[in-house]
Formats: structure tokens, sequence, C-alpha cells
């Protein structure tokens, strides 16, 4: 067989989150420590692939990214009677915990991206001894609103058309079309009101100015990079919370913007490869 | 020569440059409207049937309605149109979240149309932008 087939594999999981069962899709690849991948707002686990299919990383790393409820693979519960779907920080942070409870995992690396950059900062506030290293990327306590939620998700307005187009400004110049279409194209397939509903918790319910300084970077490491593009989640949203927490490392990521593992992988490598290095580093010494 | 003679240059070629654009004609397919795009110094009523600028003169035209505006300082347009624009100058809502361009009235039509407004005034960028 001559084809080129990707390395990672995807599976189901079942996982108890606030005591219903979830049937959670994620896809792995690799071996070592394990390194658990959040997607955006509104996207799904498709954003890693680039990572999942690094061959580098991958011989250190069990690279693991999952589609929250509701997004990509992972089907809303089967209980769900249809409401309106709201994502929490506690909803959020108990997702990612049962996830890697149900794994297994001996004490993961988690590398979030925007409303997986938030939350990576909750996950170091409250639970930082459960992980190895946090990376958020796109990630600040808090960004000014720049548009209404509400024109994310009404009947009258295609919500693909229009979350797409809200975000499509927040990849940068520089990405390869292709890569764009890419990451674009995953907003134009969201479930209709998701976007907006994990935007409940960055914009409303995911305000962590003021906690921030309780971070302990000596028990858990924490690495945030942002792209110079990103207009949402700014550099400069980044440093003002990284300067507020002792031993955060902070990179601005040139030519990159909202989307740097998807809207230019070759580009997130450069910045991202460094990093998971020193994360190695440190496990074998 | 006001500043805004070189972006209002770039304005009037808009119909040209979207008549070139076969796809985005297209995916304006089911847009009508009558709105304002232009400088904060000089916008244009701008007509728009089927995805096509079918009528395009200077404001203001007295009692002329318009559904909406967008328009941005001429230096936000200048920084906008390059070929490759600086951090923050390279989205219309890049624009009008550091202040530099307003977008006012009823905006329906520009969110349901959003990427189509975003490619239509992008398109100078390609096509030489504005000095």
């Amino acid at each position: 067989m001559t084809a080129y087939i990707e390395p990672m594999v995807g599976r189901y999981v079942h996982v108890d989150i606030g005591g219903t069962m979830h049937r959670i899709y994620f896809e792995e690849a690799g071996q070592g420590i394990p390194l658990v991948c959040l997607h955006t707002a509104g996207s799904d686990n498709r954003q890693w692939r680039y990572l999942l299919a690094d061959e580098e990383f991958t011989k250190h790393y069990r690279i693991i990214a999952f589609d929250l409820p509701w997004h990509g693979k992972s089907n809303p519960p089967a209980n769900w009677d249809g409401s309106e779907y709201q994502l929490t920080t506690k909803r959020y942070t108990e997702t990612i915990r049962a996830f890697c409870k149900a794994l297994d995992l001996d004490k993961p690396v988690v590398m979030g991206c925007s409303i997986g950059g938030r939350i990576v900062l909750n996950l170091a506030i409250d639970h930082a001894s459960e992980f190895r290293a946090l990376i958020g990327l796109e990630a600040a306590d808090f960004q000014a609103p720049w548009y209404d939620t509400a024109w994310l998700n009404r009947a009258d307005i295609h919500g693909g058309e229009v979350c797409a187009a809200l975000v499509s400004g927040l990849v940068a110049p520089q990405s390869p079309a292709e890569a764009r279409m890419e990451t674009l194209w995953a907003y134009k397939q969201g479930g209709p009101g998701v976007f907006k509903g994990d935007l409940y918790f960055y914009r409303v319910d995911g305000d962590l100015r003021g906690r921030t300084g309780a971070i302990d970077t000596t028990t858990c490491p924490l690495y945030l990079l942002t792209g110079e593009y990103d207009f949402s989640c700014s550099p400069e949203d980044t440093v003002r919370t990284a300067s507020g927490i002792a031993g955060a490392e902070v990179t601005v990521m040139e030519a990159l913007g909202h989307f740097p593992m998807s809207e230019n992988p070759a580009q997130f490598r450069r910045y991202i490869a460094p990093v998971l290095e020193t994360i190695k580093q440190k496990q074998s010494s | 020569m006001k500043k805004s003679d070189a972006i209002s240059a770039v304005f009037e070629q808009l119909p040209t440059l979207l008549e070139r654009d076969v796809a985005l004609v297209q995916r304006g397919g089911f847009l009508d409207v009558d709105c304002l795009l232009g400088s904060t110094e000089q916008s244009y009523h701008v007509a728009i049937r089927a995805g096509r600028i079918t009528d395009m003169v200077p404001a203001p035209v007295l009692m002329r309605s318009s559904i909406f505006s967008y328009r941005a300082t001429p230096e936000a347009w200048t920084a906008f149109w390059q070929p490759m624009p600086k951090a923050g100058w390279h989205d219309l809502l890049s624009l009008t979240k550091r202040g530099e361009a307003t977008l006012e009235g009823d905006i329906k039509p520009f969110m349901t149309h959003l990427q189509f407004f975003k490619d239509l005034l992008a398109l100078p960028r390609n096509a030489g932008g504005a000095a």
C-alpha cells in the first residue's frame, strides 16, 4: 500500500461529566508525556491535526485532542432536551478533568487555545498540582468584546456563514489560503448556537481578572503564546495577564492570529517546539 | 488635495473590481441593500443588487436613505489596503475595535453578508490599494 495514512487514531470514550455520561470523541498519536489539546470556541479537535501528525513531537508526547460535547463528533449528552447550550467555567473545568481521569492520564500537559487558553488559566488557579505544565494559546484573563454574540445564532442569518465570517479576521494575512479555509470550515460546520454557547464562558462566566495572581508556576509551569494578528485576545491582553503571574513565560508569535495550530502550522511549530522541548527536558532532569 | 482624495479614488474603483470577481458577485447573489461606505471624510451611497454595485455616488445626496454605514479614517483605509497589512489594521472589525472605523445603522444586511463585505472592501488590497 502506497497511500499516506496519517498516524492519529480516533476513538470514543464514555465520560461521566457532572453525573451525566457523555460520549466523547478524541484523536491521539504518539507515546510519552500526555499532552491534551483543547480546541477554540465553536470548532473541534481537527484544529490539532498537524500537531498530531508531527513525528518529532509524537516521539516524546502522547498527543490527545478531544471534541467538547456539542462539538465535532462528540454529540450533546443523550439527555439533552434541546435547551440552550451554555458553557460555564465549572462545566468546562469538570469536562477536562473528567476526560483526563477517564483516560487515566498521569499529570498531563494541557494546551488550549482561545477559550481553551482561558480555561488553562483556571486550571492553573485551582488544579495546578494535577498537571505537568499548562500552555495557553491566545489566552488572557479577560479581553474586551468586539461584537454582539446575539448575531451568532438567529434563525434569519446563516449561523455557519456568520460565525466563520466573524472569526475570519482573526486569521493572520500571512497564513496559507488552504489552512485559512480549513480553519474557517470548522466554524461553518458548528451546530446552531454552539459557538455562542461557548462564548458564554468566554464573555460572561469566565472573567478571571483578579484571580490569576494566585497561580503558582513553581507547582505547574505556565506558558502563554499569542499571535500578533489576534485582535480578539491581543498580545497586550496576554502580556497584561502574564505580568501579574510570577514565572509565567510569554511569547508573542509573529505572522500568526487566533488559530496558530491550524491557520499556519509551520509557523506555529517554530514557537511551540521550544516549549515542548523545555517541558520534556524538565521531565527527564 | 485632501487626504481622502486618494481613498475616494480607490472607492470609485470598487464597482469595476467587483465585476472582475465573479465568485464574489455570486456569493452576494441574495444581497440587495442601499448602504454608505467610505472614509470619514468622504463616503458613498452604494446600491447593491444581487451582489452587484448598481449605483455609487458621493454622499451626501439629500434625503437618500441608507440602511447602514461603514466608515473608516483615511489612515485606516491606507493601512487596510496594504498588500500585507499590519496587525490590527487587517480586518474591518479590527478597525471598529480600535476606533478607526464606525459601523452604524441597521447592520443586519452587513452581518448576514459579512464575508461579502469584508472581501468587497479588501479588493483594492490586491489591486494596488491606496498610495
